[in-house]
C-alpha cells in the first residue's frame, strides 16, 4: 500500500503540472501575439480554464472509426503515456525522493523512452487514416534520427559524471567551487559541455515533437497527425503524455548539465524541499524556453529537420564528444 | 504468492500470449505489435533475474531499434495504405513436421535434464563489472563485433549512394 502511494506521487505531479502547463502555453502564445489569452474561468487570469477544459473533455464521446483496428487503437495512448511515466521512475526529484535509485538510470531512461516512438506509430497506423499513417511514419524517422544525437550527448555527461544513476550524478553537483562562486553544476565544469548541452536540447525539442520539429503533428499539412482521429478523454492522455514527455525530457536536462535538485547557492537553500523546489524551476524553465520557441519560430520541412541532424548534430555531437573524452583525460 | 511470482506468471502469460497471437494473427502489423509486447515481457523477465542492463538493452535495442524499422519498413511499402496485410499459409506439411520434431526434441531435453536450482541474487554494480569484462576477458569479440558493425554500416552507406548515383544519370 505504502508502495503504491509512493509510486503514485510523481502521477499528481504529471497531471497539475499538465494543467498548468497547458495553460501558460495558451499565455505565453498569446502574450507573444499580443493578446491576453484566457481571462475568465476562475478569476484572476483564467487560471482554471484547463481544469473546465478538462472536465469537458471527460463528457465527450469517445468516437472509434469503423475501420480502426479495435484494440491498438484503444491501447496506444495507453502505451505512450506508460512509457513516459515508467520513465519518472529514476528521475531524483530530491534528495529525499526517487522512485528506484537504480544504477542504470539513464540507460533505462533511453531505454524506456524508446516505447514512445512505438506507441505514436500503433495510434496512427490503428486509425485507418492517410494523415495519421503519415504522421506515425514521420514520427519514426524523426525519432530515430534524433535519437543519436541524444544519446550522443548523454554520453558525453556520463563520461565527466563517471555514473549513469541520476542520483548519484546530482549528488556530485552540490556546492559552489568553480571560480569561487560558480555551483558545481556538470556544464561548468568541461566547456565542451556546453555545446553536448546545445546538442541536447535541440534533439529533445525534436523529440518532444516541438515547433520548430512538429511535423509529425503539424495542423496546417497533416491535421493533427497521429491523433488525428482522436476524441475526448484518449486524445486527453495523448495530450497528457506530449506534456508529461516534455517534462521529462527538461528534467534530464536539468539533472545532467544543471546540478539536479542541487541548490545554485551551495549549501544556502539546500533542504530536500527546497532542492525539489529548484529541480522543478530547473524543468520549468526549459519547459517555458520550449513553448517560447514554439511562438517564435517557424516549421522545418521534412528534408531540412533529417540534414540537420544528419549533417550537423550527429557529425558535430561526435567530435564533441572526442573533445570532452580528451578535456577529461588531460585536466 | 508473493510480488514477485505473481509478477513473474503476469509476464510470462503476456510473453507467450503475444508470442501466441504474433504467429497465429492473419495481420502481419498487428504480429509486429504482438511482438512488441512479447519482447517487453521478456525484458521485464530479465528484470526478475536482476540483469537490469539486459532488460534495458533488450528494450533499447529489440524494441526501440528493430521493431522501430520493421513497422518502418512494413508502413514503407504500397500495401500499408491501399489494402490490409494477409498473411497466407504455406508448406504446411514440412513446417509442421519441423515443428514437431522440435517440440519432441525440446520436451525430451527438458524432461532429462537435472535442473538445478539456483536463487538469482542482487549485484550491486552490473554495469561496472560488464564494462571491465568488455574491456579485458572479452575485448577480442567486443572489438570483431564493432568491426562488423561498421563493415555493415558502410555496406549499408555504399548501396545506398550507388542507387541515388544512377537515378541521378537516369535524369
Amino acid at each position: 500500500m505504502a508502495l503504491l502511494i509512493f509510486a503514485t506521487l510523481p502521477l499528481l505531479l504529471i497531471v497539475g503540472y499538465a494543467l498548468f502547463a497547458i495553460w501558460l502555453e495558451r499565455k505565453v502564445s498569446a502574450h507573444i501575439q499580443d493578446r491576453l489569452g484566457p481571462m475568465r474561468v476562475g478569476g484572476w487570469h483564467g487560471w482554471a480554464q484547463t481544469i473546465a477544459d478538462m472536465l469537458k473533455l471527460i463528457q465527450k464521446e469517445d468516437i472509434i472509426p469503423t475501420n480502426a483496428s479495435r484494440f491498438l487503437f484503444k491501447s496506444a495512448p495507453f502505451v505512450l503515456f506508460a512509457a513516459s511515466y515508467a520513465a519518472f521512475s529514476v528521475i531524483p526529484f530530491s534528495s529525499a525522493y526517487i522512485g528506484s535509485s537504480i544504477n542504470i538510470g539513464v540507460f533505462y531512461l533511453l531505454a524506456v523512452t524508446s516505447l514512445l516512438t512505438l506507441s505514436v506509430i500503433m495510434g496512427a497506423w490503428a486509425s485507418n487514416n492517410k494523415w495519421s499513417l503519415l504522421g506515425g511514419m514521420r514520427t519514426a524517422a524523426q525519432m530515430v534520427s534524433y535519437e543519436v544525437p541524444t544519446i550522443m550527448s548523454v554520453l558525453s555527461v556520463l563520461v565527466v559524471a563517471g555514473s549513469l544513476n541520476l542520483m548519484t550524478i546530482s549528488e556530485m553537483q552540490t556546492g559552489n567551487d568553480i571560480l569561487g562562486f560558480l555551483p558545481n553544476w556538470l556544464i561548468f565544469q568541461n566547456p565542451f559541455l556546453i555545446v553536448a548541452f546545445i546538442i541536447f536540447f535541440i534533439s529533445i525539442v525534436a523529440e518532444s515533437h516541438r515547433v520548430p520539429f512538429d511535423l509529425p503533428e503539424s495542423e496546417s499539412e497533416l491535421v493533427a497527425g497521429f491523433q488525428t482521429e482522436y476524441s475526448g478523454m484518449r486524445w486527453g492522455i495523448f495530450m497528457l503524455a506530449e506534456y508529461a514527455d516534455m517534462l521529462l525530457l527538461s528534467l534530464l536536462g536539468a539533472v545532467l548539465f544543471f546540478g539536479g535538485w542541487a541548490s545554485p547557492f551551495g549549501s544556502y537553500l539546500s533542504g530536500p524541499v527546497w532542492g525539489f523546489i529548484w529541480f522543478m524551476l530547473k524543468g520549468l524553465l526549459f519547459v517555458f524556453v520550449m513553448m517560447w520557441m514554439r511562438w517564435t519560430l517557424p516549421r522545418y520541412r521534412v528534408d531540412q529537420l533529417m540534414e540537420i541532424c544528419w549533417t550537423i548534430l550527429i557529425p558535430v555531437s561526435f567530435i564533441n564528444f572526442v573533445l570532452i573524452a580528451l578535456w577529461e583525460m588531460t585536466f | 504468492m508473493d510480488l514477485t511470482a505473481i509478477v513473474f506468471y503476469l509476464f510470462s502469460i503476456v510473453t507467450v500470449g503475444a508470442a501466441a497471437i504474433m504467429v497465429f494473427s492473419k495481420n502481419i502489423v498487428h504480429s509486429a505489435f504482438a511482438l512488441m509486447f512479447s519482447l517487453a515481457g521478456i525484458a521485464v523477465l530479465y528484470v526478475l533475474l536482476y540483469a537490469d542492463f539486459i532488460a534495458a538493452t533488450q528494450l533499447l535495442v529489440y524494441v526501440g531499434g528493430i521493431l522501430i524499422l520493421i513497422l518502418f519498413g512494413l508502413m514503407l511499402t504500397e500495401q500499408a495504405v491501399t489494402q490490409k496485410f494477409k498473411a497466407v499459409t504455406v508448406n504446411m506439411l514440412p513446417a509442421s513436421l519441423l515443428a514437431a520434431v522440435t517440440t519432441v526434441l525440446l520436451v525430451y531435453a527438458y524432461a532429462t535434464t537435472s535442473w538445478q536450482m539456483v536463487m538469482p541474487e542482487e549485484r550491486s554494480e552490473t554495469v561496472y563489472d560488464l564494462g571491465i569484462l568488455l574491456m579485458s576477458d572479452y575485448i577480442l569479440p567486443f572489438i570483431i563485433a564493432g568491426v562488423l558493425l561498421l563493415i555493415a554500416i558502410v555496406g549499408a552507406i555504399l548501396m545506398s549512394t550507388r542507387l541515388t548515383a544512377i537515378k541521378n544519370e537516369e535524369q
